[in-house]
């Protein structure tokens, strides 16, 4: 969202060149949701709005706590809830989880992006969206292994969670953390962060959550939005988080190998075109095809003479 | 246009400003595509006034061409069927290229490397246009599945290199076989030319009278 000193960059989208990398010292955050301490009162939802100045259309009730159903260009975080009937303690489990950017250490969402620039991560982690750069095509959407993005109908630019990057930048935390009553959500580097999980995870197997865990999925080389789950080895269950999200192979390959063997294709065809040039040179017509062509026209133009001679004869010889 | 005489019409001047509307459109299809395509070509978009106008535009002339090489299709499918001395002309492409063009088996109108890439683009045309469409944000963003849209963006790509590639081939064809150029700009070709490039079509011609493009194709008669 808000364009930082380049210096700040270590990944910029549709760029060939290494970033500026002088700030490498910095240190990675991460934003921890512990759902289980979750009462889901949307307060960081209320405060992403007003921190980040977004006002959706007010819509209508759709049977959910869910308000609204799904993410959009102005809602950038959303309270999901899951009503899960726990088939071990036979419990209903009420799972509310903030669905969001996960900012991705290996980002889908920048490795997809054809704008130069449009998509940058920092130095500290977070993964932003530059929409003067942004040409909204939706590839991002694409590239996105948690289906987060959402291109705006306004101005054709996508859209996202940005972390607060303007506010991590200054030393504040993220407006959500800021805002939740119960500490469910906490902001500090990634390293304190996991630690922090740790101790919480280990609690609340203590607790009865044997399966109790840390959702920082290898498969995107970690996020810096991590969650505390009571039930990790199911994360599908909170509305549907993917158990072992990773950048499509499909994507990886579009973005991958294709894209080098593509232009040395064409650019051997032109080539091999020039070669051939060079080697057996145009194919000219020549004076003896011409001639042969002119004898072709000149025995149809004869042969057909005869018939009508043929005919004019065959008329005249008729009795009166 | 005016056409010397004693020379055949190769190409109707409809034909000619269907092909004209959909090589505007390839090249401008390509530009655009591959500055999408690749961030080393992203300077392409600014040929279009941006990386959003390009984004926007793309679409657009891709269903203009889709429509014009229908019409393409239309007029030339005929012409194109395959037939068995085609794959003996396959077999004897090193004289071919080596502009040794006597001795082959004699060609009609059009010869089998024409016949490749037209048919070529008459399968990648409407790939192209399908996944296109499956990866048109702007309106059908909802339309299918994300896994679906990621399978069409690489469909998609693949595809479009191979219609870049085959264009190279026809574009250097059209250069390496004299004559060809003016064939598609002003219609006509020599007599020469039709002998030496596509008998069978010449001798057609001459035997109906025709003058061109298909044998019979218009009354107006070549000689006398």
């Amino acid at each position: 969202m808000s364009n930082l000193q380049s210096q700040d960059y270590i990944r910029i989208s549709a760029t060939t060149v290494t970033p500026p990398s002088v700030r490498g010292f910095e240190e990675q955050v991460a934003k921890l949701i512990d759902v289980t301490r979750c009462i889901g009162c949307k307060a960081c939802q209320a405060a992403c709005m007003e921190w980040n100045n977004l006002r959706n259309e007010v819509g209508y009730f759709e049977g959910s706590y869910d308000n609204p159903m799904d993410l959009d260009p102005a809602t950038w975080t959303l309270m999901r809830f899951t009503e899960w009937d726990n088939p071990e303690t036979g419990d209903l489990e009420w799972l509310i989880r903030k669905d969001g950017c996960m900012h991705c250490e290996d980002p889908g969402c920048l490795k997809a992006c054809p704008a130069p620039g449009a998509i940058v991560q920092y130095a500290n982690g977070i993964v932003d969206f530059i929409s003067e750069n942004c040409i909204g095509c939706g590839y991002c959407v694409k590239g996105c292994p948690f289906n987060i993005p959402r291109i705006s109908e306004a101005d054709h630019k996508s859209y996202k969670c940005t972390l607060c990057s303007d506010r991590v930048t200054v030393g504040l935390e993220p407006a959500c953390v800021k805002a939740c009553p119960t500490g469910a959500i906490m902001f500090g580097s990634k390293e304190t962060m996991t630690e922090w999980a740790g101790e919480r995870v280990e609690d609340l197997k203590t607790r009865g959550f044997a399966h109790a865990g840390l959702y920082d999925p290898p498969g995107v080389s970690g996020t810096h939005v991590m969650y505390v789950l009571h039930h990790a080895n199911n994360p599908t269950i909170y509305a549907n988080l993917p158990e072992n999200p990773s950048i499509s192979p499909t994507v990886e390959f579009w973005k991958g190998l294709i894209k080098p063997f593509a232009l040395a294709g064409i650019a051997a065809s032109v080539v091999a075109g020039f070669l051939h040039w060079v080697i057996a040179g145009p194919n000219e017509v020549q004076p003896e095809d011409d001639v042969a062509a002119r004898r072709y026209e000149a025995e149809h133009d004869e042969a057909e003479r005869e018939r009508e001679l043929a005919h004019l004869r065959t008329i005249s010889d008729k009795p009166v | 246009m005016t056409r010397p005489k004693g020379t055949l019409v190769r190409n109707a001047p409809l034909t000619r400003i269907n092909h004209w509307i959909t090589a505007a459109c390839f090249v401008l299809l390509m530009l655009s595509g591959l500055s999408m395509f690749d961030p080393l070509l992203y300077w392409l978009s600014s040929l279009f006034g941006g990386g959003q106008w390009t984004r926007a535009i793309h679409p657009w002339i891709g269903i203009v061409l889709a429509i014009s090489y229908a019409g393409l299709i239309a007029q030339f499918w005929r012409d194109n069927l395959w037939s068995r001395d085609d794959l003996a002309w396959m077999l004897s492409i090193e004289r071919v290229l080596a502009n040794e063009e006597e001795g082959i088996p004699e060609v009609a109108r059009f010869n089998a490397g024409q016949k490749f890439v037209f048919w070529s683009m008459a399968l990648l045309v409407p790939v192209l246009l399908f996944s296109g469409i499956l990866i048109w944000n702007y309106y059908f963003e909802n339309f299918s599945s994300i896994e679906t849209q990621r399978a069409a963006l690489l469909v998609h790509s693949l595809a479009a290199i191979a219609a870049i590639i085959i264009w190279v081939v026809h574009v250097y064809a059209a250069i390496w076989v004299r004559g060809s150029m003016r064939a598609m700009t002003q219609g006509y070709v020599t007599p020469g030319w039709a002998w030496r490039h596509h008998r069978k079509w010449f001798h057609a011609l001459v035997d109906t009278d025709s003058s061109g493009p298909r044998p019979h194709a218009d009354v107006d008669r070549r000689r006398r």
